[in-house]
C-alpha cells in the first residue's frame, strides 16, 4: 500500500466484487429466461473497476461504455435502478431510454456514458477541461478498453490532454477482447501503455485481477494526475471471462486462455488474500453472500414493479 | 449603421459573448491565429488553437459544454464535420435523450461551405441536411452578416448543440450590421421581400440569388416573396405555410444537392399541409446529385442562379402551370 491509497474496508472491496457479479449474472439468467434484454457484462473484470473507482474522491468525474456495471455498482448506483434502467422502466437512472450500454448517473458523477468504442475517450478531454476552467477540485477517471484504444480517438485523446495539461486519468481495462477479436490480432503492440507513454503521459501497469493491486496503483495513478494537473495513464491486465454479447457460446475462445484467467478469477484472489490476512472467515463470508443475494432479490423485484415509462416521454428529453 | 463582412460579424458577435457570459470559449483550428484580437481581449486560455482533429475538437466541445462551459468550435470546412460526426450525432445529438435529460450540451460548431472559392468536393459540400436529419441538434445558416452576427449570439446562448454553417461565398460580402444587442431567435424565418404571386423559399446564399430574381420578375410582372429561412432546425413551418397560403406557387431553391435535401421537406410539408391553397406543383432547384468540381463554370452550375430561379417562378405563373 503507498501513501495515497485511501484506507478502504477490504471487506467493503469484496462485497463490492460480489455484488457486480451476481448483478451481471442476474442479468445474464434474465436475459437467458427472456425476461431482459442481452447486455455486455464485465463478468472477470470487476476487481479493476472496484479497485480503481474506490482510489477516486466524490469530487471526481467517470467517463465510461458499455461495460459499465462495475463503475457505477462500485461508486454506489442503486442496483435497483440499474436494473430498471436495463429492462427500460420508468425508474432506471435514464428513465429508461438508455437500456443497459449508456448508463450515466450525474448524481454519481458518473457523466457521459458513451457505448460508440472509444466515444467516452473523445469526451474525456473536455469534462477535464470544464474541471480545470471552472477551477472545480475533480480529476476525471475515463474507462476504457482496448479495443477502444485501437481507435484513432484514443491518439487524439491523449494528444489533446498531454497538450493541453488536461487532469484526465485514463484507465485502460486491458480485457484481451475487442468484442469478438482477441486484442493479440488487433494491436500492433502488447500494451496499450507503450502507445500512451509515446505521447509523454506518465503510464503504469497493474494485475488487474487483484482489487488490491488496482487499489494502490489508481490512488498513485489519481495523486499524480492532482498533483501535477496532466494526464495519466494505468492499464490494468485483465480478462473478459464471459463473451462480447449475452448470450454468447465463447465458441471463438481459446479455452486453455479462458482457464489460466479463470483459475484467477478476481473474487475468488480477494476472498483467499482476505482469509489469509486473517479478515473474513467462513461465517462472515457467508454473511456478506446472503447479503448481496438480499440486494439483487430486492433489485429484481424493484426493476420488475416499475412500470414503462408514459408513451409521452417518447418526445421528452430531447432539446433543453 | 456600421458595414461588416460575414466572417467580422461572426467576430463580433463572439467578442460580444464572451464579453458577456465567461464560461464561453473559443477553439478549433487556427482560431487563435486568424482571430488574435479575441486572444487578446479575452486571453489564451479562452481562445486556443487545437491539433488538426476534427473528432477530438468537436468531443471536447461535447464534453466542456455538458460540465458548464459553452464552448464555439471551429472546425473549418464542412465536409470535415465527416470526421466529427460520432461526437455531433452520436454524443452532443443523443445523450440527452439517452441519459433522461440529465444533461444539455451548450455548444456551437461552426463549419463552412459552399461556390466561390473552387475548393473542390472535399471542402464544398453542403452537408446540412445530415444534421437536420439528426435528433437533437439546432442547425444554422445565415444568408448577410446581420443575421449572422444575431444566430451566432442566438446560438451560443442556446442550451442544445447548434451546427452553425458559414457560407464561403458570402464570408468576405460587406453588409450593414446594427450595433448593440442584436439576437434573432433560432427557428424564426425573415420575409425579405414580400409579394403575392410567387413565394421563393431558401436560406445561405441562394437567398440572395432569389432576391434578384425577384427584381427580374417584378420587371415582368410577377411579385415575388422572398423567405429566408434562416435557420433549418428549427424550421420556421409557420412562416412556410403562410407565404404557400398566401401566394400558392413556391419554389425551393438551394445550393445542397437536390436529392433529400432541406427543400424536399418543405415541398412535403406544404403538401401535407396547405395542399389545397396550391396553383401549382412546388418546384425545387437544387445542385445536382455530383460532388462540386473545382472548376469554376463548372462549380457555379451546381449553384441555382437568377435566371433559373426566375425561370421556374415564371413558369408556376403560367397560365397552364405544371
Amino acid at each position: 500500500m503507498n501513501t495515497n491509497t485511501p484506507s478502504v474496508d477490504p471487506l467493503k472491496l469484496y462485497e463490492q466484487l460480489l455484488l457486480i457479479r451476481a448483478y451481471e449474472n442476474a442479468i445474464v439468467d434474465g436475459s437467458a429466461a427472456g425476461r431482459m434484454p442481452g447486455t455486455c457484462t464485465s463478468v472477470g473484470q470487476e476487481a479493476t473497476a472496484v479497485g480503481a473507482v474506490n482510489a477516486l474522491g466524490a469530487n471526481d468525474l467517470i467517463l465510461t461504455n458499455h461495460r459499465s456495471a462495475g463503475h457505477l455498482l462500485a461508486r454506489g448506483a442503486d442496483p435497483g435502478r440499474l436494473l430498471a434502467e436495463v429492462m427500460g422502466r420508468r425508474d432506471g437512472y435514464c428513465k429508461g431510454k438508455s437500456g443497459s450500454l449508456h448508463i450515466a448517473a450525474k448524481e454519481l458523477g458518473v457523466v457521459l456514458t458513451s457505448t460508440i468504442v472509444g466515444g467516452e475517450l473523445a469526451l474525456a478531454p473536455g469534462v477535464a477541461l470544464a474541471e480545470s476552467m471552472l477551477g472545480r477540485p475533480g480529476i476525471v477517471a475515463c474507462f476504457f478498453g482496448d479495443g477502444a484504444a485501437c481507435e484513432g480517438r484514443f491518439h487524439e485523446s491523449l494528444n489533446l490532454a498531454a497538450l493541453w495539461n488536461l487532469p484526465v486519468l485514463y484507465i485502460c481495462e486491458n480485457n484481451q477482447w475487442q468484442a469478438y477479436v482477441h486484442r493479440r490480432e488487433a494491436m500492433s503492440r502488447e500494451r496499450v501503455a507503450d502507445w500512451a507513454a509515446g505521447y509523454g503521459i506518465p503510464v503504469r501497469s497493474v494485475d488487474g485481477n487483484d482489487v488490491f493491486a488496482v487499489l494502490d496503483a489508481a490512488a498513485a495513478a489519481a495523486a499524480q494526475v492532482r498533483e501535477s494537473g496532466r494526464p495519466v495513464l494505468l492499464e490494468a491486465m485483465t480478462y473478459r471471462t464471459r463473451g462480447h454479447l449475452e448470450p454468447d457460446d465463447q465458441g471463438y475462445v481459446d479455452k486453455t486462455e479462458l482457464a489460466a484467467w479463470l483459475a484467477r478469477d478476481p473474487l475468488s484472489l480477494c476472498r483467499e488474500r482476505l482469509i489469509a490476512e486473517g479478515h473474513l472467515d467462513a461465517a462472515a463470508a457467508a454473511a456478506i453472500v446472503a447479503r448481496v443475494d438480499e440486494r439483487i432479490d430486492a433489485a429484481i423485484a424493484f426493476a420488475d414493479a416499475s412500470p414503462f415509462p408514459a408513451a409521452e416521454e417518447l418526445l421528452r428529453d430531447v432539446y433543453a | 449603421m456600421p458595414t461588416l463582412t460575414l466572417h467580422d460579424a461572426i467576430d463580433a458577435a463572439l467578442t460580444e459573448e464572451m464579453r458577456r457570459d465567461r464560461n464561453v470559449i473559443a477553439f478549433g483550428e487556427g482560431i487563435a491565429t486568424k482571430r488574435h484580437d479575441l486572444v487578446e481581449e479575452f486571453g489564451a486560455l479562452r481562445v486556443r488553437n487545437t491539433p488538426l482533429a476534427e473528432g477530438i475538437i468537436a468531443g471536447t466541445a461535447v464534453g466542456a459544454s455538458a460540465c458548464g462551459l459553452r464552448p464555439v468550435a471551429d472546425l473549418l470546412f464542412a465536409p470535415f464535420l465527416c470526421y466529427a460526426m460520432d461526437e455531433l450525432v452520436n454524443s452532443a445529438g443523443k445523450l440527452r435523450y439517452m441519459s433522461g435529460g440529465q444533461f444539455s450540451f451548450p455548444l456551437v460548431a461552426l463549419a463552412m461551405s459552399g461556390a466561390g472559392w473552387g475548393v473542390g468536393a472535399q471542402h464544398n459540400h453542403n452537408v446540412e441536411a445530415w444534421f437536420v436529419h439528426s435528433p437533437g441538434l439546432k442547425v444554422v445558416m445565415p444568408s448577410n452578416p446581420a443575421d449572422a452576427k444575431a444566430l451566432l449570439k442566438a446560438a451560443i446562448r442556446d442550451d442544445n448543440p447548434v451546427v452553425f454553417f458559414l457560407d464561403i461565398g458570402l464570408l468576405y460580402q460587406p453588409g450593414e450590421v446594427p450595433d448593440g444587442e442584436h439576437v434573432i431567435p433560432l427557428g424564426q424565418a425573415a420575409t425579405v421581400r414580400t409579394g403575392s404571386d410567387v413565394s421563393l423559399i431558401s436560406y445561405g446564399k441562394t437567398v440572395l440569388h432569389c432576391l434578384q430574381a425577384a427584381e427580374a420578375l417584378a420587371g415582368a410582372g410577377i411579385a415575388a416573396e422572398v423567405i429566408d429561412l434562416r435557420s433549418l432546425k428549427p424550421l420556421d413551418e409557420a412562416a412556410i405555410l403562410a407565404t404557400a397560403r398566401k401566394t400558392g406557387r413556391v419554389v425551393v431553391v438551394h445550393e445542397a444537392n437536390r436529392l433529400c435535401g432541406v427543400g424536399a421537406e418543405i415541398a412535403a410539408l406544404i403538401a401535407e399541409k396547405v395542399f389545397p391553397a396550391l396553383k401549382a406543383p412546388v418546384l425545387r432547384l437544387g445542385g445536382p446529385d455530383v460532388p462540386v468540381p473545382a472548376s469554376f463554370p463548372l462549380e457555379q452550375a451546381t449553384v441555382p442562379q437568377v435566371d433559373a430561379i426566375a425561370a421556374a417562378a415564371r413558369q408556376l405563373c403560367a397560365p397552364q402551370a405544371v
